[in-house]
């Protein structure tokens, strides 16, 4: 399991910039980012390299900010490696609510993703084999 | 058809304040004996009944507002028990809780002769058509010109509100001659007939409306007036004191027509309460002169306008009351509903995703009102899915349209973002022009 923080914005000018430069100022990395927008507002997802800093500095500056955690795996970077993993936990009956990417160290790809049943995902995961983190 | 009730309508002025004094003197003893809390309020100013001797003395009166209504919830204020009582209307005050009217059969057949009267200043007979596009229920507007139109003869048609299209239908079918509405509503009603492609005077046969429960410009007048080939005439009344009908102007439009024999208008001054002269802008006081079921008396409606007394071509003889131009409260009136901040903030603070910081934004688009309610969620909160979010926007949106009785649109913002102001907050941006 891996900590992302989410941040709401509604929709106004300059509102994602706003939250990159506070956390800029904070000294903090991105390791990824993936947004859900609607006509009205969207909620940005983050994963720092410091999550505590990055809540304080985000707080600070007023965003509604909270940490939510993921479920995380590696997988090998060839063809069918996602598939084969998503078919295992469609089949164990888990519900994914959204999911994303994120830069691995060794060339290989991280998934991140949000369910209502995180432990049973991880117990599918391990059996099929998969590196979770 | 010129006047409904003649000998009232074009009484002389002498001969009208003999009248206005006899019933003020009657209601005023009346209150005093069956309606407990004027009976304190007298005792407190110690004015008794026999002090009131003429229509002049109506200033040695207490006044009533609002509060006083919500205080007697629901019943306190009645002159009269259960079973003379007829009818009960209501609209919402301040706190949620509603201020209600009771009426007698007398009362209800007065206000239906103060509506008939404002129909036939619209044109309407015996003959007519009326078609009644006011909601049904305990708003007043449709019941008000529904025994209105029933009261002059006419054939009424309780179409209530909303379904356009088949109110256009019923219009044509029925070739209505008179219709009863919201202004913003009759400039959608045509702009439907146009985009129809229908023929004013062939398909549509209207000639005249009253048009009231929101406020409306000149402007909007020529507009209904030039579009749809009527008489467009301004009706106004409020639920506490009688529905539509308690004024309503005439063909000339030198103000809206007082029915000043049952409900006695007086204009004071906003901070000071003081009476003021025609033409002079102050808040608006009425007292009812004949109810039975709850009179009352010195009534401040909040509502700004101003009175004048010249002499009308139409041969009415009573004050005038000219357009209304504000309130002296924070209420709006959005699409012919009255709607109270207190209210929007008592809904917000139920609710425990949210802080009860919020900004009212109000429009009119297309001719009909929109209410926007800007409104911070709570720092405590954590979100991370798009669907919570607009959990939290549909729950809101349901509990203030069942609150409030209208609908509006909910804008989640962050924490922190909605204006705070020292003092008296600015939470309302009313971008609408009258």
């Amino acid at each position: 399991m891996i900590k992302q923080i989410a941040v709401f914005l509604e929709n106004r000018e300059g509102r994602v910039s706003e939250c990159c430069k506070v956390l800029k100022d904070a000294n903090v990395n991105l390791r990824s980012m993936s947004i859900a927008d609607t006509k009205e507002f969207g909620i940005l997802r983050l994963i720092t390299s410091d999550n505590d800093v990055a809540m304080k500095a985000l707080k600070g500056a007023g965003f509604l900010a909270s940490i939510v955690e993921l479920v995380a795996l590696e997988v090998p970077d060839k063809s069918g490696a996602l598939a084969e993993m998503l078919i295992e936990l469609y089949e164990g009956g888990i519900n994914i609510e959204y999911m994303y990417s994120f830069a691995g160290e060794n060339g290989h790809a991280q998934i991140g993703f949000k369910t209502n049943t995180p432990e049973t995902a991880v117990a599918i995961l391990e059996k099929a084999g998969a590196k979770v983190l | 058809m010129q006047y409904f009730q003649k000998e009232i309508e074009t009484m002389s002025k002498e001969d009208k304040k003999a009248l206005q004094s006899k019933r003020l003197v009657e209601i005023v003893k009346y209150a005093y004996e069956n309606q407990a809390p004027y009976r304190a309020k007298m005792d407190a100013m110690g004015v008794k009944p026999e002090d009131i001797k003429s229509i002049d003395d109506i200033s040695k009166l207490p006044f009533t507002v609002k509060q006083d209504l919500r205080d007697a919830y629901p019943f306190g204020m009645m002159a009269r028990p259960k079973k003379d009582l007829v009818r009960l209307h209501a609209s919402s005050a301040t706190t949620g809780k509603l201020t209600v009217a009771g009426y007698t059969q007398k009362d209800i057949d007065i206000w239906g002769e103060c509506a008939a009267r404002s129909l036939v200043m619209a044109g309407a007979s015996k003959e007519s058509v009326v078609h009644v596009a006011y909601g049904y229920g305990l708003f007043t507007g449709g019941l008000g010109m529904h025994y209105g139109g029933e009261q002059l003869g006419a054939v009424v048609v309780p179409a209530s509100a909303g379904n356009t299209q088949k109110q256009i239908q019923l219009l044509c079918d029925f070739e209505a001659d008179i219709i009863c509405c919201t202004p913003s509503y009759i400039i959608y009603l045509a702009e439907e007939i146009e985009r129809m492609g229908l023929e004013i005077g062939k398909d549509i046969k209207l000639k005249g409306g009253v048009f009231g429960a929101e406020a409306w410009s000149e402007g909007m007048r020529a507009d209904i007036e030039k579009r749809l080939g009527i008489r467009a005439c301004d009706i106004y009344g409020l639920s506490e004191i009688a529905g539509p009908g308690v004024a309503c102007d005439c063909e000339f439009k030198t103000g809206m027509h007082f029915q000043d024999d049952h409900f006695y208008p007086e204009i004071v001054d906003v901070d000071t309460l003081e009476p003021l002269g025609y033409d002079q802008s102050g808040e608006l006081v009425i007292t009812t002169l004949t109810k039975e079921g709850m009179p009352l008396i010195r009534y401040r409606t909040r509502d700004i306008a101003s009175l004048n007394n010249d002499p009308c071509p139409c041969g009415r003889t009573s004050v005038k009351l000219n357009k209304i131009t504000g309130r002296s409260d924070d209420m709006l009136i959005i699409r012919g509903v009255n709607v109270f901040p207190s209210q929007i903030e008592s809904v917000l603070l139920k609710n425990k995703n949210i802080q009860p910081h919020y900004h009212i934004n109000v429009d009119r688009v297309n001719n009909l009102d929109t209410m926007e309610i800007v409104v911070e969620l709570s720092p405590d909160i954590s979100l991370d899915e798009v669907a919570h979010v607009e959990e939290i926007r549909k729950k809101l949106a349901s509990d203030m349209a069942s609150a409030l009785s209208v609908s509006a649109k909910i804008t989640l913002v962050s924490p922190g973002t909605v204006a705070r102001s020292e003092g008296k907050a600015k939470r309302i941006t009313d971008r609408r022009k009258f």
